[in-house]
């Protein structure tokens, strides 16, 4: 390999230098419809699932084909999205805050030529590369961070147990039978990266053993008091061993105390905590931000263990696949999952998914856990 | 013939969801074919080892990612993540992964020609993969080498006009609903806020100056589609003060069954004939609408804004004219303390570019939080840790209803020395002669 140099010249990192000049204007790639449209939309139909029109005041019309993407994407598949951009929308195309890849086209005739086009292209192994879907009262795509394929701290995988659950609730992508929509997200360790605490299902890593630590090393791989800072619970302290018949400065960690957040190895290096038996995933139901009908809510712990399980974690998708179906049984027309939790009571929500209730959901971290303790005498036998 | 043996990972291109797997598995294809003749500036097979490395994590159920370390481009203090893997022998294609954030276009729409550029850039000089988009939502590319990063920089800076997104202890790269560009429940430009508080800010977006992040979001209405509430320090979620604008022969076509409720986001089940009473009326959390067969009717005044209403028959009922944006301050993931969402400071501010109000709220923020708040404290944990009160006082807003589901339970109220007449220094003396000891 030959370094080829960009024109930057190391030994004058200043020369020339452009910084600060932010992203591209928002309206730079807008389709011609939407640029002459802006701010003038009168209201919106889904068509089918996937399918999106929106009609402005003087009439005009884009449709919008929604198809799934993956988070982590190669340049070859973009370079497929712009193809197919080219083709069909004028060189415009947009992707969503869930992922999920947008086609706009104003005419009729495109718009069914781009759905035959995007419904015969799969991948080698067989997947679909561009399922539409995503729309009204389904399951839209998840949001989900870096697991194994990037990050040091996680407890599982996201891109694998995203696949995995999507390809179990793959009709609710395609179809809009749910009594509202339901926002599905994964992050692989409790940084939350993914922000899935105010999810209808949010998938969570956790570790479940307290971090090791790397005497050898401790003390020339981290600053001891920064490790002692991180941890939230003040289970890690300072302290001296015999190692190799010397002294070291090192770290102590009271296992009583430790929740197994990994703030201390995110400082410290000597402190892994990653363990194959120790970690896996949670599952907490119930959260939205919407303000429609209810206020924003935070999702709450249901499942306080499910082991990792690749490569097709098959409890996990189980089950969030049956607290699914109970939910579109069970629930009233525009209910959230946490709406219909609330209304049956959180007693009833485990009576009816048979989910098994142990000490693990009861709430024990600082102050706010009180408030979700019952201080009533009313409750069902 | 793939470089590494892959049975696990094999197991994720079955079914039907877009495989991640098969797509690397494609660009694995692509680099070793190199097409276009590249003279790879990292090495080719950073697509296979990435397989590989994933592969040994799925057999041992443990991640093989290190630290990062230190590594960014000259005078910024973000946009770049170091990453380092801990098997370098077995893997030399991603020894050296690290990613490169770039700053996306408020609303996310693209040419194909900047993606194009973008997909060549990332050829030469990275690996091929990205993620569209990290969670915060610029666009990743993941996996690099270190002496290419200035070489990236240069070339988006240089050839493609565009900039870094922001990581670390500083403003993080703002996001943006659509909005106006297609959605008819934008109460304000959500994208050009976005876009003009990115421009303004970008000091603050490329050098750590604060004690934590910092998010800002922009939500166009209260159904929140970028969950600015729970996802940001600062969220703007658009809103309006007069009435909803009610179209009656449109109403009357959605109760007689000739509109699709829902603008169909319903259809996939056969939940009866549209019921407006049940379904709207009773269920609108303001207890405001009313319904007698002909003619519907929104008492303004106790209307909470949800948008239940105009979701349900968004061919009759449209926003307000008289619109701004409500402002929520504190939301952040549950690390450390517990989750947080937003709490409401201002109820309605005017969002007419450029932006001046919003800025003024911002900068009062910026200015207390960087004077009071703790090394890695986020805003929200500052306002709990020194009373909303306080908040309030630092950004000149009076205290109201609105900024409370209730009022306190509990007697231990903190007076301002000037509230309380003659203030709290006392003369024990005079005391003393009305009170024994
Ligand atoms: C204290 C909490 C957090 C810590 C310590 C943390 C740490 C990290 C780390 C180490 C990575 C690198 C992953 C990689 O190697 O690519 C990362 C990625 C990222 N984080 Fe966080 N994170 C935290 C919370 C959050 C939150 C709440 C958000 C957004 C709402 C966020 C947004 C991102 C984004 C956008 C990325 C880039 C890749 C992605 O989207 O996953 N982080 N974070
Ligand atoms: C019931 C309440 C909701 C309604 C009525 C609603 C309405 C909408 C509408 C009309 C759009 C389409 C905008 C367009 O592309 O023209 C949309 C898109 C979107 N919404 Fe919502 N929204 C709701 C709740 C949520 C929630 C709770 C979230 C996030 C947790 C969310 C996230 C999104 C995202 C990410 C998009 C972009 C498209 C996608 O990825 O599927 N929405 N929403
Ligand atoms: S959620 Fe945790 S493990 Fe996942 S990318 Fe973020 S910091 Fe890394
Ligand atoms: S994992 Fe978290 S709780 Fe446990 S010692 Fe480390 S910082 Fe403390
Ligand atoms: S937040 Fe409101 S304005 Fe923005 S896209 Fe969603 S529904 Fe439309
Ligand atoms: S927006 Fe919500 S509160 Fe206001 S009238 Fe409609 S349903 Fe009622």
């Amino acid at each position: 390999m030959a370094f080829i140099s960009s024109g930057y010249r190391p030994e004058k990192p200043m020369e020339g230098r452009i910084s600060d000049i932010g992203p591209h204007k928002y309206d730079s790639y807008f389709p011609p419809v939407i640029a002459e449209n802006f701010g003038k939309w009168l209201y919106h139909e889904i068509l089918e699932p996937g399918v999106l029109m929106h009609v402005a005041e003087g009439g005009a019309k884009v449709y919008t084909v929604r198809v799934a993407g993956t988070r982590t994407m190669s340049i070859t598949h973009i370079r497929e999205v712009c193809d197919i951009a080219d083709k069909y929308c004028n060189g415009f195309v947009r992707w969503t805050t869930r992922s999920n890849i947008e086609f706009m086209t104003d005419s009729e005739e495109t718009l069914a030529a781009l759905k035959a086009d995007l419904a015969t292209r799969k991948f080698d192994g067989g997947s679909f590369k561009f399922p539409l879907g995503g729309t009204g009262a389904g399951v839209s795509n998840m949001i989900h961070t870096q697991g194994w394929v990037h990050c040091h701290t996680p407890a599982t995988d996201a891109s694998g147990p995203v696949k995995c659950v999507m390809d179990a609730v793959f009709d609710d992508f395609q179809n809009m039978r749910l009594p509202a929509p339901v926002r599905i997200s994964l992050a692989c360790c409790i940084n939350m990266c993914g922000a899935v605490h105010c999810s209808d299902i949010g998938v969570v890593g956790i570790h479940r053993k307290p971090p090791m630590i790397d005497h050898e090393w401790a003390d020339q791989l981290c600053e001891i008091p920064l490790a002692v800072a991180a941890c939230p619970t003040a289970a890690v302290r300072p302290t001296k061993v015999e190692h190799d018949g010397k002294k070291v400065n090192t770290i102590a960690v009271k296992a009583d105390r430790c929740m197994y957040c990994g703030n201390c190895y995110t400082m410290c290096p000597a402190m892994p905590i990653a363990d194959a038996e120790g970690d896996g995933v949670i599952i907490m139901v119930g959260g939205k931000v919407s303000n429609r009908i209810s206020k924003p809510k935070f999702s709450k712990v249901v499942v306080g263990y499910i082991p990792n399980e690749p490569p097709r974690w098959p409890s996990l998708t189980k089950t969030i696949k049956h607290i699914l179906d109970v939910y579109a049984t069970d629930a009233q027309k525009y209910e959230r999952l946490g709406d219909w939790a609330e209304r049956i009571g959180w007693q009833a929500f485990f009576e009816k998914t048979g989910l098994q209730f142990t000490h693990h959901l009861i709430d024990d971290f600082r102050d706010p856990a009180y408030y979700t303790w019952r201080q009533s005498t009313q409750f069902t036998f | 013939m793939a470089k590494h043996a892959t049975p696990m990972l094999d197991e994720l291109e079955k079914g039907p969801w877009p495989s991640f797997v098969s797509d690397i598995k494609q660009e694995a294809a692509h680099r070793a074919a190199n097409p276009n003749g590249l003279d790879y500036q990292i090495p080719a097979e950073a697509p296979e080892d990435l397989l590989g490395v994933l592969e040994l994590s799925y057999e041992e159920k443990e991640t093989h990612w290190k630290h990062g370390g230190i590594v960014g481009v000259f005078g910024y203090g973000g946009g770049v993540i170091g990453r380092y893997c801990d098997q370098p022998e077995k893997f030399p294609g991603v020894a050296h992964f690290h990613t490169v954030r770039v700053a996306q276009p408020a609303g996310k729409y693209y040419s194909t020609k900047f993606l194009r550029d973008l997909c060549d850039l990332w050829d030469l000089r990275g690996s091929g993969i990205t993620n569209m988009h990290g969670s915060t939502g610029d666009i990743v590319l993941l996996g690099t080498q270190t002496p290419q990063l200035e070489e990236l920089f240069y070339e988006l800076t240089h050839k493609m006009n565009v900039d870094l997104g922001g990581s670390g202890s500083n403003l993080r790269t703002p996001a943006a609903c659509l909005g106006q560009s297609r959605c008819e429940y934008a109460c304000y430009n959500t994208q050009d806020m976005c876009y003009q508080l990115t421009m303004d800010y970008q000091d603050e977006l490329h050098r750590p100056a604060f004690p934590y992040k910092f998010k800002f979001k922009f939500d166009g209405c209260p159904n929140g589609c970028v969950c600015a509430m729970a996802r940001s320090d600062f969220a703007v979620v658009g809103t309006w003060k007069d009435d909803i604008k009610i179209d009656q022969e449109q109403v009357k076509a959605y109760a007689a069954g000739e509109l699709k409720p829902n603008a169909g986001a319903h259809a996939g089940r056969d939940w009866g004939k549209f019921d407006l009473q049940a379904e709207v009326v009773d269920r609108c959390p303001g207890h405001c609408m009313k319904w007698d067969g002909a003619k519907l009717s929104i008492d303004t005044k106790h209307c909470v804004r949800c948008m239940h209403c105009i979701n349900t028959m968004p061919r009759a009922l449209h926003i307000g004219d008289e619109r701004g944006a409500s402002i929520l301050v504190g939301a952040k993931a549950p690390v450390v303390d517990g989750a947080q969402m937003g709490s409401l400071l201002i109820p309605f501010i005017d969002c007419s570019a450029p932006y001046d109000d919003v800025k003024e709220v911002i900068e009062k923020i910026w200015d207390w939080w960087m004077e009071e708040g703790k090394n890695r404290e986020r805003v929200g944990e500052t306002m709990k840790r020194l009373s909303f009160q306080k908040l309030l006082e630092v950004t000149d807003t009076e205290a109201a209803p609105y900024h409370i589901v209730q009022p306190r339970t509990n007697p231990y109220i903190f007076f301002k020395e000037e509230e309380v007449p003659g203030g709290w220094e006392r003369d024990i003396k005079q005391f003393r002669e009305r009170h024994q000891r």
